[in-house]
């Protein structure tokens, strides 16, 4: 995989074969999803009233989602209140413009960046390159990913696809073209590489004059803004730039102080199976020779009001961005994190992505059906998001059609094209399943010819014999059977 | 005590033999089972797949055939779980787009009393030792929507291991989705079919003869599996083992 966009993706299932067929990929995931959900059950399992925070998350989530439009307006004028400047986006283009044109004016070309999800959905990184604006990644994964010309493939570990062997060489091959090399000789273990990343990180962190971060959340209340991370670079990168110019989703609200109480519970235990993070970093506006002299908020919706126009759809808007739901996912364990067409991969990825960018894409009609509805990612799910119930809501819109919030304005969308065949057949098994009679005639001609029956099938259910042997139809189906022995009554209509 | 039998349409087609054995098995434990012939499809494949308008009527058909009826019993976690956790939800969706109340009404009489067999054995007839004979090694495969929608917790276990002569293995990764999910082998062949794969060498590390799942649907995904793979392992419903008995043991 290179190249920094995933515009252009194809539909999941055919982005998903490559990773499917790749051993080394499937070792990297298996072990890496299998190591952290076990120890996420652990950490999980350790809370009495695990089930009550979780309760207590959705709620406060969507009590905020709820009232938003007020939440958004005392936010502003907390920040404000304590020195900062916020700025609204509409869209991605609108904010890479408004983050570039800050950038600008201080008169600099380099910023560090905190790991930021945010960032990377609205494609910062690349549109700041394209105003001659290089931002470096901070965080280990991000920077190996940055590093290796690589896309994210995982929320909280974005380079999850990699392995020890794989980032050596990474780091060999590309830490010059950046800045500090790294150090001759650089050998997989862990403590090598962790210090080749420290040395090459401290040039940028001591240098730069500019930071850009995201934040887990925003404290309505306060005007406070926090990071949780666990490398510390994201506190360098937040203290030591004169300016920082955090970028943040707007569902990113709590109303209170108090409520970060739960978070800072769900989300560490959820994501890293750690009982409290190592960094928590909070800043509120600005404050006189400490920290970035210079504090600009930048609000962004992306698509976000109109996913919280749809009733069932909004849930998507709760989410902590933990990962716990990609670690327990059977798909996403085999597909790998790539093959969802965006920064936000797994079963979340699977909800929020078409509805964020809607459903006109290849990839985003394909990515609801990216699911077997196992239900092991709303067993995690720390805000209880029902990811099946969005998945087959969005199915729905894709197959059926029908209303949706694009931009703000009510559309009617008509079904995804490619579904036709299906839409044919399942109104046909409608009629059959309505007329108990003409399913039972089915039945019989299926038993009757059940000899003839070929081992492959054609059409869409080839991909079912490819790998699996069909069963064989009965001589009996269990009506006919139950009428000669029970006497049942033909109750045909 | 008169129960009506929701087979399942894949039951009633491609596994009637899964029929035959809950009707014995039901019987021998004294409970007098209908087969209402009207029945059909609860809608599921067309729900989970995106066509709700397409489900509604068959989930009202449902309930015509089965409203009268004391208790509905189904050999299929998943079919269970569609009538106790979707039908609400079709109901609340239909009221939410300005339908009115009448397809709730409608479902509502169903949903509390249809049972998964397991769940009607332990929960409302009381039994967990129900006379079986089995003698073979057997692991157990607790399908998602039997797991998770409709929480059937140890009841299955607790079933099989009161099965005499039956030894029971425990499944590694077991509550790992198979790959099946209805539609979902097909629209995404390649994750569905490593996944099923990654199930049957789970089972195969047992050493069991049989993988006994409490539905057909995920049996039929992962014996077709296994038959590709060519294990020596065959997939068995729970209610074909529990239905065996000295005097006529089942296969």
């Amino acid at each position: 995989m290179s190249g920094g966009t995933f515009v252009g993706m194809p539909a999941f299932p055919k982005a998903a074969h490559e990773a499917v067929n790749n051993p080394t990929l499937r070792g990297n995931l298996r072990h890496a999803t299998h190591t952290i959900r076990a120890k996420r059950a652990v950490a999980v399992a350790e809370l009495d009233d695990w089930a009550a925070l979780r309760e207590a998350g959705k709620q406060i989530k969507d009590h905020t989602l709820r009232h938003l439009d007020r939440y958004l307006v005392q936010l502003e004028e907390s920040v404000t209140a304590a020195g900062g400047i916020v700025h609204w986006a509409a869209d991605a283009d609108e904010a890479n413009r408004i983050v570039a044109d800050l950038v600008k004016m201080t008169g600099e070309s380099e910023v560090v960046k905190v790991k930021s999800m945010a960032t990377q959905e609205i494609g910062l990184n690349e549109a700041l390159e394209a105003e001659g604006i290089h931002a470096y990644e901070t965080d280990l994964a991000e920077l190996i990913v940055q590093l290796g010309k690589d896309r994210p493939s995982h929320i909280l570990v974005p380079a999850i696809h990699r392995n020890r062997g794989e980032i050596r060489d990474i780091f060999a091959r590309e830490m010059g073209e950046w800045g500090r090399p790294a150090p001759e000789g650089l050998t997989d273990t862990p403590a090598e590489l962790a210090e080749a990343a420290r040395l090459h990180l401290r040039d940028k962190f001591l240098r730069a004059k500019v930071g850009i971060s995201g934040a887990n959340f925003m404290v309505a209340e306060t005007g406070t803004l926090m990071v949780v991370e666990s490398e510390g670079n994201g506190r360098m990168c937040l203290t030591l730039p004169e300016t920082l110019i955090s970028v943040v989703g707007i569902e990113k609200i709590v109303p209170t102080w108090q409520d970060l109480e739960v978070f800072l519970q769900t989300l560490p235990r959820s994501s890293t199976a750690e009982r409290m993070n190592p960094y928590t970093s909070m800043w509120t506006g600005t404050t006189d020779a400490d920290g970035p002299q210079t504090f600009h908020l930048v609000l962004i919706d992306n698509g976000r009001t109109d996913t919280l126009a749809d009733e069932v759809g909004r849930q998507a808007l709760r989410c902590i961005r933990c990962s716990a739901c990609l670690n327990v996912c059977p798909v996403y364990e085999r597909a790998g994190g790539h093959a969802y067409g965006s920064v936000y991969p797994g079963p979340i990825g699977a909800i929020l992505s078409p509805q964020l960018r809607g459903t006109a894409s290849e990839i985003d009609a394909s990515l609801p059906y990216a699911s077997s509805l196992c239900g092991a990612c709303y067993e995690v799910c720390p805000v209880a998001i029902d990811i099946p119930e969005v998945l087959v809501h969005l199915r729905e819109r894709i197959a059926e059609g029908g209303q949706a919030t694009r931009e703000g304005n009510k559309v009617v969308l008509k079904p995804a094209k490619g579904h036709a065949a299906e839409r044919a057949a399942m109104r046909a098994a409608r009629w059959a399943f309505s007329h108990p009679g003409a399913l039972r005639t089915g039945q019989r001609l299926a038993s009757r010819t059940r000899r003839f029956h070929p081992r492959s099938l054609p059409g869409p259910g080839k991909a079912w014999s490819d790998t699996r042997d069909l069963p064989t139809v009965p001589a009996e189906p269990f009506r006919d059977w139950w009428q000669r022995t029970h006497g049942g009554k033909d109750t045909d209509k | 005590m008169r129960v009506a039998l929701f087979l399942t349409c894949v039951n009633d087609t491609l596994y009637p033999d899964t029929g035959r054995a809950v009707v014995k098995l039901l019987t021998r434990l004294g409970v007098e089972v209908d087969f209402p012939m009207a029945q059909t499809c609860c809608g599921q494949a067309h729900y989970n797949t995106g066509y709700r308008h397409e489900a509604e009527p068959l989930a009202r058909h449902f309930s015509d055939v089965f409203g009268e009826y004391e208790a509905i019993v189904t050999p299929s976690g998943s079919c269970g779980a569609m009538v106790r956790e979707l039908y609400p939800r079709m109901g609340e969706r239909a009221r939410a787009e300005g339908r009115g109340d009448t397809l709730a009404a409608t479902l509502a009489p169903v949903v509390p009393k249809t049972y998964e067999l397991t769940e009607f054995l332990v929960d409302v007839l009381g039994v967990t030792d129900v006379g079986a004979y089995y003698p073979h090694t057997v692991t157990y495969h607790p399908t998602c929507h039997g797991l998770r929608s409709l929480g059937l917790g140890d009841r299955p276990r607790r079933l099989l291991q009161a099965v005499k002569g039956l030894e029971l293995r425990e499944l590694p990764g077991a509550d790992e989705c198979c790959g099946f999910g209805g539609t979902f082998a097909v629209k995404n062949p390649d994750v569905s079919a490593a996944m099923g794969a990654d199930k049957v060498h789970n089972a195969e590390s047992t050493g069991a003869e049989v993988l006994c799942a409490a539905d057909n649907s995920c049996l039929m995904h992962i014996g077709g599996t296994m038959a590709r793979l060519e294990t020596r392992m065959r997939p068995v419903h729970i209610a074909e083992i529990l239905a065996g008995t000295e005097e006529e043991p089942s296969a």
